[in-house]
């Protein structure tokens, strides 16, 4: 989308959403589907759009995710591909909330957690005293469904402040509920958790097994990252950045700021949501481990590394979490695993804040100067 | 807030504790004031602690997540010295001098670099609290640490009215909290340096077009909180014991304290340790699983109907 269209819809929507003199969320729902009425009768224009756009690297990039599992031992695979695709997941949440909303959240990790825990307390576990058994799509449902309410909620708790607060509140509701699962033991069963929670075999296909369950992962990263992409090019998307921006000339305009920043929280919700169950399912199990401090502040750890400004910066950090992770053991002490991603984490921060792709942009305008102009859009 | 609201408001609150503090008392005397006590020592401690994160916050909108770390710090520091040399003055002093240094340290050396940077300050503190807490664990490892109390704190009281005898030194907190924030106060009413801090907090840039030097106050509030927190590590390494994850819990301690009594206010953060205390206190002893949740009530409940805390200025 170019810069002037992009301003039109803005315009647009500011528009109709001071003529109506009604909530943004009304406006936006009946401008998108005007849009799609105006994007009819051009039928070819998204076509010949994703031709231009989708250069070589797209398709090498596609093609190694693709062929990766093949490519190297079941182990590596499973390990590596499909434990940096949950985490990117689980990242890309933050970095739609905080890269797109202006929103940094450390709670995602509590939403993920929340959805692991539901899926082991509603579906099969370890511990039959205590789950419910129901049929795993059910449960599932449900506890996509519990998590996305949760983040609402948190969301709720913190919009109605401001910047720095947020990050305070949510970790304030990250570490109690910590606390809660780690000493309640008739419903979160304490320090032990569940264990044995797996996901159902369907079709014939086992898929905890390192293949299927790499495919799985890359299905719905892929489906996350496609759709942080097109869901930022809405006119949901752009009104959220313009409250990143200003939220206080967004309100002026007659956009409702605290309804988009309550969906934004509830889209991020989904997005963890989904990544915390397919945590679990990789794992095996759910302990107060997976949601203490570390695990809140490694999800910002990696958002930040990767870089907020773009969902792939999620994945990116994804990948060099976990192979600092997998492969510090034999560089290094393991005891000082968090010695080493704190001092990268502070390095990216210091001398980088947009991450490795900020790097990667600086180091690009560096070797090729002035080649062509950048919009602002992406 | 209309006078029937305020009335309404009393009751909703204030009735569910009386009813409970009834029945508590009617069920178990003893057991109730001792709760009491308790609650109100260890919200002693959180005000120790929590004081300096709301001192800092208030003054330069730095939110210190390394605060924890900085308490942690001042515990093992503190029963380094007093294993030394066996004087308990002597590591109170050390605790507050060592987390004062690395506090300054870190408002000189990083923090005063990105001024106005809200949100990169706060990452820098939190990739600061990995590192620290790491190179503790490295030096100190996993082992608890304990501290014993001064000679002349050590044993009970005896013969107090209904709960006969108490730990002098927890009782003896009570007073310390009190006294600090005694301290505190006149620091911040009655001198000059107190002074430039409060029209620091409302106003940063007149305060500094008015030819004061911001930077030297900043540097002096920063390593005046980290202080109280390293103070507070080697007050509280005695009651609760010195290991890795007590940062953590400080941490979300006076997190708590702070966005429930207001940021920035010592007042707010004196109201906000006491409720923490209580709802921690009275939730282990009377409902010990669930025990978190009344604090997570508290947090809704405040932040639902006061979004900047009991004391917090709506700017």
């Amino acid at each position: 989308m170019s810069a002037s269209r992009w301003r039109q819809a803005m315009n647009r929507d500011a528009n109709s959403a001071l003529r109506q003199g009604t909530s943004v969320s009304k406006a936006a729902g009946s401008h998108a589907a005007k849009h799609a009425g105006a994007q009819a009768q051009p039928s070819y224009e998204w076509m010949r759009d994703t031709i231009t756009t989708v250069g070589i690297r797209h398709v090498a990039i596609m093609l190694f995710v693709l062929s990766f599992p093949l490519l190297v031992s079941p182990f590596l695979a499973f390990q590596i591909g499909a434990q940096s695709l949950i985490f990117g997941l689980i990242a890309l949440s933050l970095t739609f909330l905080g890269g797109y909303g202006g929103m940094v959240s450390l709670a995602q990790m509590t939403v993920a957690g929340i959805a692991g825990y539901a899926v082991a307390i509603l579906g099969a576990s370890g511990s039959p005293e205590i789950s419910l058994n129901w049929p795993w799509w059910v449960a599932l449902i449900f506890a996509l469904a519990i998590a996305t309410a949760c983040s609402v909620l948190i969301g709720f708790l913190s919009v109605r402040t401001e910047g720095i607060y947020t990050i305070m509140i949510t970790v304030a509701i990250g570490a109690a509920f910590y606390y809660l699962v780690l000493q309640n033991y008739s419903v979160f069963n304490g320090f032990q958790g569940f264990q044995k929670v797996y996901p159902p075999k369907l079709f014939g296909v086992d898929w905890r097994s390192p293949l299927p369950f790499y495919y799985l992962s890359l299905a719905l990263a892929l489906a996350g990252y496609f759709f942080v992409k097109h869901l930022i090019r809405t006119p949901f998307g752009i009104a959220l950045q313009g409250t990143r921006d200003n939220a206080r000339r967004m309100n002026s305009l007659g956009f409702n700021v605290t309804a988009h920043r309550l969906a934004a929280y509830a889209v991020s919700g989904f997005i963890a949501a989904v990544g915390g169950v397919m945590l679990v399912w990789y794992n095996g199990l759910i302990t107060p481990g997976s949601v203490n401090t570390g695990w809140l502040i490694n999800i910002l750890v990696i958002a930040v590394l990767g870089g907020m400004k773009h969902p792939i910066g999620a994945f990116l950090g994804a990948i060099i979490f976990i192979l600092l992770q997998t492969f510090a053991i034999d560089l290094i002490n393991r005891e000082r695993f968090n010695l080493v991603i704190g001092g990268v984490f502070l390095a990216i921060v210091l001398f980088s804040p947009d991450g490795l792709l900020g790097l990667w942009a600086r180091m690009k305008a560096r070797l090729l100067p002035k080649l062509s102009i950048k919009t602002t859009v992406r | 807030m209309t006078r029937n609201q305020k009335i309404a408001l009393w009751i909703l609150v204030g009735g569910p504790i009386a009813i409970f503090s009834a029945w508590a008392i009617a069920d178990n005397l003893r057991l109730y004031f001792v709760t009491l006590l308790n609650s109100l020592t260890l919200a002693s401690l959180y005000f120790i602690v929590a004081s300096g994160f709301t001192l800092v916050f208030g003054l330069m909108r730095n939110v210190n997540l390394a605060h924890g770390s900085l308490y942690l710090l001042g515990g093992y520091v503190g029963y380094l010295v007093a294993a030394k040399t066996g004087y308990w003055v002597l590591a109170i002093a050390a605790g507050f001098g060592a987390a004062a240094l690395v506090g300054l340290l870190m408002q000189v050396l990083i923090l005063r670099h990105m001024q106005n940077q809200d949100l990169r300050q706060t990452m820098v503190t939190i990739g600061l609290s990995i590192v620290i807490a790491d190179i503790l664990l490295w030096v100190f490892t996993a082992q608890v640490y304990q501290m014993e109390a001064p000679e002349w704190l050590q044993g009970p009281i005896r013969g107090l009215p209904i709960i006969n005898a108490y730990s002098a030194y927890r009782l003896s907190l009570l007073g310390m909290g009190i006294v600090i924030g005694v301290a505190l106060w006149l620091l911040l009413s009655k001198t000059r340096v107190g002074m430039m801090i409060r029209a620091g907090v409302d106003d940063r840039a007149m305060l500094s077009a008015a030819g004061v030097n911001v930077n030297l106050i900043f540097a002096v509030t920063f390593a005046l909180g980290a202080g109280l927190a390293g103070l507070g590590g080697v007050i509280g390494s005695v009651e609760l014991s010195i290991v890795p994850g007590e940062d953590t819990r400080l941490l979300l301690a006076s997190l708590i304290v702070v966005i429930v009594g207001g940021m920035g206010s010592v007042v707010g953060a004196a109201i906000g340790a006491v409720i923490l205390g209580l709802a921690e206190t009275y939730g282990l002893a009377y409902a010990p699983t669930y025990s978190v949740v009344f604090t997570f009530v508290i947090l809704i409940v405040v932040l639902a109907f006061r979004p900047r805390g009991i004391m917090g200025k709506a700017t």
